[in-house]
């Protein structure tokens, strides 16, 4: 069986760009050998662009394989830059610290391929405006059916909200729990459940 | 008070907690929340909680399932009952030292768990795999199939009622295959075997012998296993025409490995992707029909006899050489920052790893992709309208690990 080639991440943003006017797709490059761009999708246009990657003729990205969450924590980079200050009556340059804070937020990763054409991995990316409670996206579970435990895993232990999810609740911690287990600031609570366990000599145990 | 006796009376904070429960019984929302179903007529429908401890569950898992008489109105399973964050303890791990809790996720397959990881990990950090040890994961992965694929039937026809004999009989031939994982890297089940760039050991002496030996003698085991279920009555009778999966949904909701080929649809990712060595063997895609339980039960047995196909053109083909690239850092690897994700044809389905690195020594992210969980998605549609003793068969034809469900 011959392979097909796999679709670059230029091709896909240019079929999606004469596709649907209106959309804003930016491509993410990656810097690891495995040289596997992705598209960050607008909120917004997310699902149509989704129905068209499945449907379209040529991409028919029937298959929505993997669906996961990740955080991004608010970032802050220090760099040094030289300013031209008046020191004493005397203009000289000196270093200055400039921070740059750039606000954290959620994201949800799609792993597409085709069965069809066996092409793939085409991969998508929604953000959410920050890492606050109720941060959404919308769901493209109408569009893969398969995103439906995966969305709810990553609604479950990141927090995101997947607008438009027939049946959005927590998939592997119990209901009741309040916090998001795989976000990178959380902090697991002390263990005060453990039984605290008496010291049993040998001679003055009855049992 | 003396150790293992109880008060017998409630704390005033456990009093409180205890009013506070019974009141909020009492709002109407919670009050319609716990109210029975009915169905269109306005009789009560029953509901029933299979698992999580049931033996036909394959492990700690449970299903709620709304019953009109015996047959299946709602069905929505509930997860994680093994879950421990096994995605967050590898982040904090580094990327060598996450190898042995891949082991322990589809806990049957530690070898393609291995496998699957390392290939992502390869991909992330652009390391490549000397021959021989691409030959020796070839081997181990397909006889982790054979494995596999025998104890599910096993494990099938015990959900089925047949009592023991045939998983009895996939048990003594999965036995000869641990024995020889054992000998290979010291652990039956836990063989924490696989490298990034290459395999922890080369095979001992004789080895290769051994598998040639087993895989000689593994056709009369399966025609002997064909002979004594395929034509038994209740098989046909309890697996044809129940639990069928069209096409169309298998695909849509992301079914992968034999679940999806006994729907008709051709995609296997030995094929697909050809990782590691597997465009150079000769092997068939079986595909099935009808997508019912049958036909996932001979997806099964089609496959161990691709698989010994497999086998034999290893053995053949294997030869000495360097089983790690050298270049591979296992302690303190630090892959350039970016990200990857590599999947193999796990006997379960499409297994997946999604690696993001920042530079450091442990992964920023680290995704399962697990089939066993996504595989379960379309539990629900296909036992719709059955009765309960279908549900049974049905899940045992997924191929379940709680292991890797739960994570």
């Amino acid at each position: 069986m011959m392979r097909a080639e796999s679709i670059t991440a230029e091709q896909v943003k240019a079929a999606i760009d004469a596709a649907i006017p209106g959309c804003h797709v930016e491509i993410l490059p990656n810097g690891s050998p495995s040289a596997q761009h992705s598209l960050i999708l607008d909120n917004d246009h997310a699902v149509e662009i989704a129905r068209f990657l499945r449907d379209d003729p040529t991409l028919r990205l029937d298959y929505c394989s993997n669906v996961t969450g990740v955080d991004w924590l608010d970032s802050e980079i220090s760099e040094k830059i030289k300013v031209r200050k008046l020191v004493d009556g005397v203009e000289t340059e000196v270093d200055e610290v400039r921070k740059t804070r750039t606000p954290g937020y959620l994201e949800a990763v799609y792993h597409l391929f085709s069965m069809e054409k066996k092409h793939g991995p085409v991969i998508i990316r929604l953000r959410t405006a920050d890492r606050g409670d109720g941060a959404r996206v919308p769901s493209l579970t109408p569009v893969w059916r398969s995103a439906e435990f995966q969305e709810r895993e990553a609604f479950d232990l990141y927090g995101i909200v997947f607008e438009g999810h027939p049946d959005l609740r927590r998939l592997l911690m119990w209901e009741g729990f309040a916090d998001y287990p795989m976000r990178k600031d959380y902090v697991a609570p002390p263990d005060d459940d453990e039984p605290i366990l008496e010291p049993v000599s040998a001679e003055g145990s009855s049992h | 008070m003396s150790p293992g006796t109880e008060s017998p009376e409630m704390t005033s904070l456990e009093a409180d907690a205890f009013v506070e429960a019974a009141e909020q019984v009492e709002t109407p929302e919670a009050a319609r929340a716990s109210a029975p179903p009915v169905n269109a007529d306005g009789e009560q429908l029953l509901e029933i909680s299979m698992g999580p401890h049931h033996p036909s569950t394959h492990g700690v898992f449970r299903m709620n399932v709304v019953l009109e008489g015996e047959r299946v109105r709602r069905l929505k399973p509930v997860f994680g009952y093994l879950h421990r964050n096994h995605e967050q303890i590898a982040e904090k791990a580094s990327y060598l030292a996450a190898i042995p809790y891949t082991d322990r996720l589809d806990y049957l397959c530690s070898m393609t768990n291995n496998w699957a990881y390392a290939l992502s990990v390869e991909k992330l950090a652009g390391l490549t795999v000397p021959e021989r040890a691409e030959y020796i994961r070839v081997i181990v992965g397909e006889l982790t199939r054979l494995q596999n694929h025998a104890s599910l039937i096993g494990f099938l026809m015990q959900d089925m009622g047949a009592s023991g004999t045939p998983l009895m009989y996939a048990f003594r031939e999965r036995e000869k295959i641990l024995d020889l994982f054992e000998s290979l890297s010291g652990a039956r089940m836990m063989c924490n075997y696989m490298r990034f760039g290459g395999v922890r050991v080369d095979t001992p002496p004789q080895w290769l012998e051994q598998v040639r030996t087993l895989i000689g003698e593994f056709p009369r085991f399966l025609d002997e296993f064909e002979a004594l279920l395929m034509e038994n009555e209740i098989l046909l009778s309890r697996t044809q025409g129940v639990g069928v999966l069209p096409s169309e949904l298998a695909v849509s909701a992301g079914t992968s490995g034999p679940m999806l080929r006994a729907s008709g649809v051709n995609y296997d990712v030995r094929k697909v992707d050809g990782y590691g060595i597997y465009d150079r063997f000769q092997f068939r895609v079986p595909l099935g029909e009808h997508g019912d339980v049958f036909d996932r039960y001979m997806m099964r047995v089609l496959e161990m006899r691709e698989s010994l196909k497999i086998l034999d053109q290893a053995l053949r083909d294997i030869s000495a050489g360097p089983i790690i690239d050298p270049k591979a850092k296992l302690r303190g690897l630090r892959p350039k920052a970016g990200e990857a994700y590599g999947r193999i044809e796990s006997p379960k389905g499409e297994l997946g790893f999604f690696l993001i690195s920042d530079g450091s020594q442990n992964p920023y992210r680290y995704r399962v992709r697990p089939p066993s969980l996504i595989n379960l998605t379309v539990l629900e549609d296909m036992c719709l309208d059955r009765s309960v003793a279908d549900i049974v068969v049905i899940l045992g034809s997924v191929d379940i690990v709680l292991g890797e469900v739960d994570r």
